[in-house]
């Protein structure tokens, strides 16, 4: 695959988020496209799993444990979702038979019944099961004690399985035994495996859910393969379990709290590397050049799609593609996008109507959206509407205090997002859940399906992001059609298109993304217009909450405020005839009203609003819309092949794929 | 740097050139030089992927004409390099190719070359010789006969990446002596290729590292200076440890492996040290450690990562087998001298079962399906074996539970039995070696190897065989030939004797001893009939001279013979009545000499074998000088031999109270008496009653013994 230099295309692409690889992650994202996605696994460049690398692990300040272990965890399995599936952390006090006792936050197991024969046997499952999402698990006992004759049992077992046995006895439990080294698989005969174990030995027991194979480790040495098939891994939930037999048996759990004796990580890394070079050679099959044209008009799209004007001309040149869009089109689409996210919503409004004059019309839920937001806009001080009226000048509230250019803004959204440790919606440059707040926002699909199964409670903090509830756990695995995306975001026409084309992983394109990246045209001075320098080149820093008044601390300016704030209430009672009643306006409507009733509108429970990022959203929909009546994508192709990638990876955790640990889209955009 | 040029070869006008072959060569002496470059050019282009082209070329002389404008000085830089490209392409071809290149002289005539100043130039002439040195047909000695050669080499890889590629790739390919590891050491050869180990291009990399597995290789020299080395701050150890991570290619792990255990057997890493086994990694208190500001130096012998598990890795079915083989032959040379390793290995990965698929090719699935495959098979079958062989010789070579899980090991034996008469050498030896390994085993020589009667195959095997398989055979023969291994009566009753006799006149001191051991081991506790047999074959003068043999470890089997043969007495005085005088001589010429204690101590215990004996007895007794020199180590301060000596006067004084003493008790008191007498004369009780007093419980008691029987 060759990929023009991206020399040539310098002089506009200052702003840009392209990943940084685009040929690898695009690559990636057809496959997905094109229905393989069972076997397209990733590798993350960004983790190397050294023993090196490691060490921020080991680094962690051993102050707490409990946030030890949760970054430890989070480490080894950055593709679960906790939410869904939680990793096993202690042996559950519920599930275990009643001669085994648990201490030491329920990490240390000890034997407690009279220990004459099997008969006395007795296990302790993990609180919850192994996701399949991680890929490859592990986890280590400490033989503190081997006790009266050490007949202890590590492995694994299903919910339901008798705890009055050893580990391994019964169906659907797995062990390996310390007395005689034997590997007991389903059987109350084991198969000679590995060497005893006894007092100070660490014993492991780790699960592969890619190949659905099983090894134990002694002392940090893997002990090989269980023989036996492991195909009924695949089958039902496995927990961690331990089973003791005789007076006297002590062994501790180390679910990750510490450090393993055993490398997984290298192991880890190994598996890493297979996926990757599976995907790098997984044949493409076409004939020569397509793929490579296939590429470059996903780019070409994306750079239009958001009004990349001299960029796009420029790689539409270097790669003598042709550009579906005129000029003027996207110069147009570019300016009222840069309105918006000037804060000047009123002018954006205008010059919509004026250059798409059915739009709004046809879109009143998208109109009403610009309005509260040219509302809220005006609380800020930004909208030109209060600003030619406020003693101020616009420069002094700029839209983006202290972010000048997109890329390290975005940067730091990407750590926090993985910092939270919620991966899943995270797929693009762009997933922006406009909640930046930990308690909301990188939940992924069963708190998105909620959020859009009751739309009304979607807003609470996010007014102004109708697109932050695309992520919808239900119409991704099924038909999509049947789920409208939010109350009011503006679909109808363009859902149904979208559908067709994201062969029903709708849900997974992210719409949000795109308003981030529009950032990057602030720096387009060359295609903005002369009346527009104003707002574009406004850098001058005033982002100290105390130099914020409302409306920009001019009075006619409020007037005008409160007079818009009751045209608004009228519309949106005006929309309420026509359509029936709207919860989500109405919430919307409320959070913007709110904001009147602080003395320090930016320092109050709704303040988020008034966050120039939130703009980003309602850019992109408004943008999407344009888009929309001009007959052309809502979404450009190369976001729909990320969302879709990334909601192929979720299902695959669904489905229990192991190798999805291994293939996540995030660690393929830089 | 000169080089000869020789006129061009005589061609004969062969049928099959072609006038297309021919019109290239012939444009080669194109009077205008921008003709000859295109020409050049052209003839480039025309061999690219075509071997038979390149030997008509090289057939027609193109070779030294090209040399000859490679080397004119008043060529245009690019004829030259183009030149250069064009010899590189037919050093691709066919080994035939590259002969012929290297009876053209194109080694020197490269060399010479890398002198010029243009980079472009040396790049194309070090391609081309990078081409000639990895083939096999070439001598390496042809880069070390110019002494100017390597620090130039050595000088230029800082010059660009393919400098590096192809200099490290020419040296990792030339290093195949001590003497070659020395001149490359001595050159800066690490200081100048440790930064190249983490250099951006993976071929660098790769290359730097296989040079440093080639130097450490056996060399205590350059793995105790590897280990000091620092790359950008990091421990060379840390390097190659980070190398073997899992997520490398294999070549690397592999390689990086290797670095590891040559380094590890050069003593310059310990084998408890965590490269070799086990990945620590930095933990907590190292970090800590290294804040405070603890030199790295001081906690780093214990780099990480694990070459020991990585090798077994290497092992697994999901390899090539070229890895596969390679990754045996290491692990095997890892763990040979440390049981701890052994048993790590053995435990690790289900290794000992993991091998045995090494026999499995070529496999009946390949035969049937895949011509190619077989191929392939057949090509790396006997590798594989001999690998696998060889492990598990290593594996086995202590530990007893391990030897078991070998020999249970699925139809171990039966492998190993028909490898010992396969027609690879490489196979036969290495199965040998296995079988030495297992035979030091008590349980297994009484079991396995008598149930598959090994004895037969090892003994077709001693029949005809170069030295190196006759050690080894012969050490396990050794083993074999124990008095209660159940094999040792069919072996003797195979004419063994003969055959070891004939291993003590080798010149190979490692086949003497082996010969004199086995024949030693036979001895022992064995009948009249076996002993006079030994002693006939041998032959008297074979035995003394053995005795004088400069190895000690000969003499000291020699000396252990004559003790075995010299056991119950009508043996002994058999045999002394028959060599007594011999045997005196040869004792008292040992005693006399400088030896080790283990020697003396040997001697003195033939001297008390003799002493036992009826008649042989008197032998001692008359020889005052002899006397003297047992009175001597009984006050020698070495108790092994004080004992020694205590315990021959202990058979001297001796009251004879036995079956065969009553008959002529008269007879014997007598002589015992006068023994008695004799000896106390000479000061012998006095000693005696000094050594009661000896600290040594056994010395003491033998001497207290002694001294009843004056009582008696």
């Amino acid at each position: 695959l060759s990929f023009p230099e991206a020399a040539t295309l310098k002089p506009a692409c200052c702003g840009t988020t392209l990943p940084r690889s685009p040929c690898s992650s695009l690559q990636f994202t057809l496959l997905l496209i094109r229905g393989c996605h069972t076997a397209a696994i990733f590798s993350p460049q960004s983790l190397s799993l050294s023993a090196y690398s490691s060490s921020p692990l080991t680094r962690a300040r051993s102050g707490n444990p409990e946030h030890e272990l949760n970054e430890r965890l989070k480490h080894l399995y950055p593709a679960v979702n906790e939410e869904e599936t939680p990793l096993p952390r202690s042996w559950s006090p519920k599930d275990k038979y009643s001669y085994i006792g648990l201490s030491q936050n329920n990490l240390r197991v000890h034997y407690k019944g009279h220990g004459k024969n099997h008969k006395d046997a007795a296990s302790v499952r993990a609180t919850h099961p192994i996701p399949a999402a991680c890929g490859i698990y592990y986890f280590e006992v400490k033989i503190v004690s081997k006790g009266r004759d050490g007949y202890m049992g590590i492995g694994l077992s299903a919910q339901g399985v008798n705890m009055n046995r050893l580990p391994g006895w019964d169906k659907h439990s797995y062990g390996y035994h310390g007395d005689d080294g034997h590997s007991f698989c389903s059987s109350g005969t084991g198969q000679p495996y590995g060497p005893t174990f006894t007092t100070g030995d660490v014993i492991g027991c780790c699960v592969n859910l890619i190949n659905n194979t099983c090894f134990y480790t002694k002392n940090g040495i893997s002990l090989g393969r269980v023989l036996i098939s492991f195909y009924t891994l695949y089958q039902p939930n496995l927990y961690p379990t331990v089973g003791l037999q005789t007076p006297g048996e002590i062994v501790d759990a180390n679910f990750g709290q510490q450090p393993f004796v055993f490398d997984i990580e290298d192991y880890m890394s190994e598996w890493r590397a297979k996926i990757h070079g599976m995907i790098a050679r997984f044949p493409i099959g076409e004939r020569l050049g397509e793929w490579q044209v296939v590429l470059q008009n996903m780019v070409s799209s994306y750079l239009v799609h958001h009004g990349y004007c001299a960029t796009a001309t420029a790689f539409a040149r270097a790669t003598e593609t042709l550009i579906q869009e005129d000029q003027t089109s996207i110069k147009n689409r570019q300016r009222i996008q840069k309105l918006v996210l000037a804060g000047r919503v009123g002018e954006a409004i205008e010059a919509t109507q004026q250059l798409y004059p059915t739009l709004l019309e046809h879109n009143p839920n998208l109109l009403f959206m610009l309005k509260c937001r040219q509302f809220v806009e005006m609380v800020n001080g930004t909208d030109s509407e209060v600003c030619c009226l406020s003693v101020r000048s616009p420069k002094s509230q700029d839209s983006y205090p202290g972010s000048p250019g997109l890329t390290p803004r975005h940067a730091a959204g990407n750590a926090h997002l993985h910092a939270a440790g919620a991966d899943s919606p995270t797929c693009s440059n762009g997933v922006t859940p406009p909640a930046k707040s930990k308690s909301h926002g990188f939940t992924g699909g069963v708190k998105y399906a909620s959020v859009s199964s009751s739309s009304a409670s979607a807003s609470s903090s996010t007014s102004s992001s109708p697109s932050s509830v695309n992520y919808s756990e239900s119409n991704s695995s099924d038909s999509t059609k049947s789920q409208p995306h939010s109350a009011n975001s503006t679909q109808e026409t363009s859902d149904s298109e979208m559908d067709v084309e994201a062969e029903h992983y709708t849900n997974g394109v992210v719409e949000g993304s795109s308003a981030r990246i529009m950032n990057g045209t602030y720096k387009h001075e060359e295609i903005l217009q002369p009346d527009d320098n104003s707002i574009g080149n406004g850098v001058t820093n005033d982002s100290c909450s105390n130099g914020r008044q409302l409306c920009g601390g001019n009075q006619a300016a409020t007037e005008r405020m409160i007079q818009f704030g009751r045209e608004l209430q009228m519309l949106n009672e005006q929309l309420c005839r026509e359509y029936g009643k709207n919860t989500t306006h109405k919430k919307m409507l409320q959070d913007a009203f709110s904001l009147l009733a602080y003395s320090d509108p930016w320092n109050c429970p709704v303040g988020q609003q008034l966050d120039p990022t939130q703009r980003e959203s309602l850019c992109s929909a408004l943008n999407s819309a344009i888009l929309v009546s001009q007959n052309l994508p809502k979404q450009p192709p190369l976001m729909l092949a990320l969302g879709q990638a990334t909601e192929c990876v979720q299902l695959m955790a669904r489905v229990r794929s192991g190798s999805c640990s291994f293939a996540r889209v995030d660690n393929f955009l830089h | 740097m000169a080089c000869l040029l020789e006129a061009p070869l005589r061609i004969s006008v062969l049928s099959e050139v072609t006038a297309t072959s021919r019109h290239y060569v012939d444009r080669l002496f194109d009077p205008d030089p921008q003709k000859v470059l295109q020409g050049v050019i052209d003839m480039k282009n025309a061999v690219i992927g075509n071997n038979k082209q390149k030997a008509n070329l090289i057939v027609l002389g193109a070779v030294p004409r090209l040399l000859y404008l490679l080397q004119q000085s008043s060529s245009s830089p690019e004829l030259r390099t183009e030149c250069a490209v064009v010899l590189g392409s037919l050093a691709m071809g066919t080994e035939n190719n590259i002969k012929s290149l290297v009876d053209c002289h194109i080694i020197p005539a490269l060399l010479q070359g890398l002198l010029c100043p243009d980079l472009i130039f040396i790049e194309a002439c070090l391609r081309c010789l990078r081409t000639v040195f990895i083939s096999p047909v070439t001598p390496v000695q042809l880069l070390y006969t110019d002494p100017t050669v390597i620090p130039h080499l050595m000088s230029l890889l800082s010059r660009s990446q393919r400098t590096q590629e192809y200099i490290t790739q020419i040296f990792s390919h030339c290093c195949k002596t001590p003497e070659h590891q020395t001149v490359l050491f001595s050159h800066g050869a690490i200081q100048n290729i440790a930064p190249l180990l983490i250099y951006h291009s993976y071929k660098v990399r790769m290359q730097a590292l296989k040079c440093f597995s080639v130097l450490a290789y056996e060399n205590t020299q350059v793995s105790m200076t590897l280990v000091n080395v620092l790359v950008e701050g990091e421990l060379l150890s840390q390097v190659f440890v980070r190398m073997m991570q899992r997520d490398q290619p294999i070549e690397m792990q592999l390689t990086a492996a290797k670095c590891l255990t040559y380094m590890c057997r050069a003593g310059a890493i310990r084998t408890d040290d965590s490269c070799v086994v086990l990945k620590v990694r930095l933990s907590a208190d190292l970090f800590t450690l290294i804040i405070v500001g603890a030199s790295l130096s001081n906690v780093a012998p214990s780099s990480p990562t694990q070459a020991l598990p990585c090798l077994v890795r290497m092992c697994s079915k999901e390899h090539l087998l070229e890895e596969r083989v390679e990754g045996a032959e290491t692990l095997a040379y890892l763990m040979e001298p440390d049981v701890e390793l052994q048993r790590i290995a053995s435990t690790t990965d289900h290794l000992v079962a993991m091998l045995a698929d090494y026999f499995k090719y070529p496999s009946s699935v390949s035969a049937i399906n895949d011509i190619k495959r077989l191929d392939h098979d057949l090509k790396h079958a006997h590798e594989l074996r001999q690998a696998a062989f060889k492990l598990y010789a290593s594996l086995g070579s202590n530990d007893e539970d391990i030897r078991k899980k070998i020999t249970e090991t699925e139809n171990m034996m039966d492998r190993i039995v028909s490898g010992l008469s396969e027609s690879s050498i490489k196979v036969r030896l290495a199965a040998v070696r296995c079988l030495h390994s297992l035979s030091r085993s008590v349980q297994q020589l009484r079991t396995s190897f008598h149930d598959h009667a090994v004895w037969k195959p090892l003994m077709k095997l001693l029949q005809n065989a170069p030295d190196e398989v006759l050690v080894m055979a012969s050490s396990t023969l050794c083993n074999l030939l124990l008095e209660f291994s159940p094999s040792k009566e069919p072996i003797l009753e195979s004419g063994v004797i003969e055959l070891l006799c004939g291993l003590t006149q080798s010149d190979s001191p490692a086949l003497r001893v082996n010969g004199i051991w086995a024949l030693m081991n036979m001895a022992f506790q064995a009948d009249q009939k076996v002993k006079v047999e030994i002693v006939r074959s041998l032959g008297t003068e074979q035995l003394f001279r053995l005795l004088s043999d400069p190895d000690s470890n000969v003499l000291m089997k020699t000396l252990g013979l004559l003790r075995n043969l010299l056991s119950t007495r009508t043996h002994i005085d058999q045999i002394m009545s028959s060599h007594g005088k011999q045997i005196m001589q040869a004792v008292t010429l040992i005693l006399e000499a400088e030896h080790s204690i283990e020697v003396k101590e040997q001697t003195l215990c033939i001297l008390a074998n003799i002493a036992d004996g009826n008649a042989a007895k008197e032998l001692i007794m008359t020889n005052d000088d002899m006397l003297q020199k047992i009175k001597h180590y009984m006050g020698h301060s070495n108790v092994k031999l004080q004992l020694a000596a205590t315990f021959c006067i202990s058979n001297l004084i001796w009251n004879e109270e036995d079956v065969q003493a009553v008959v002529n008790s008269d007879c014997a008191h007598k002589g015992s008496q006068e023994r008695q007498d004799k000896l106390r004369e000479m000061g012998f009780v006095d000693v005696l009653h000094k050594l009661t007093q000896a600290s040594d419980p056994n010395l003491c008691d033998r001497a207290k013994t002694a001294m009843q029987q004056y009582l008696a």
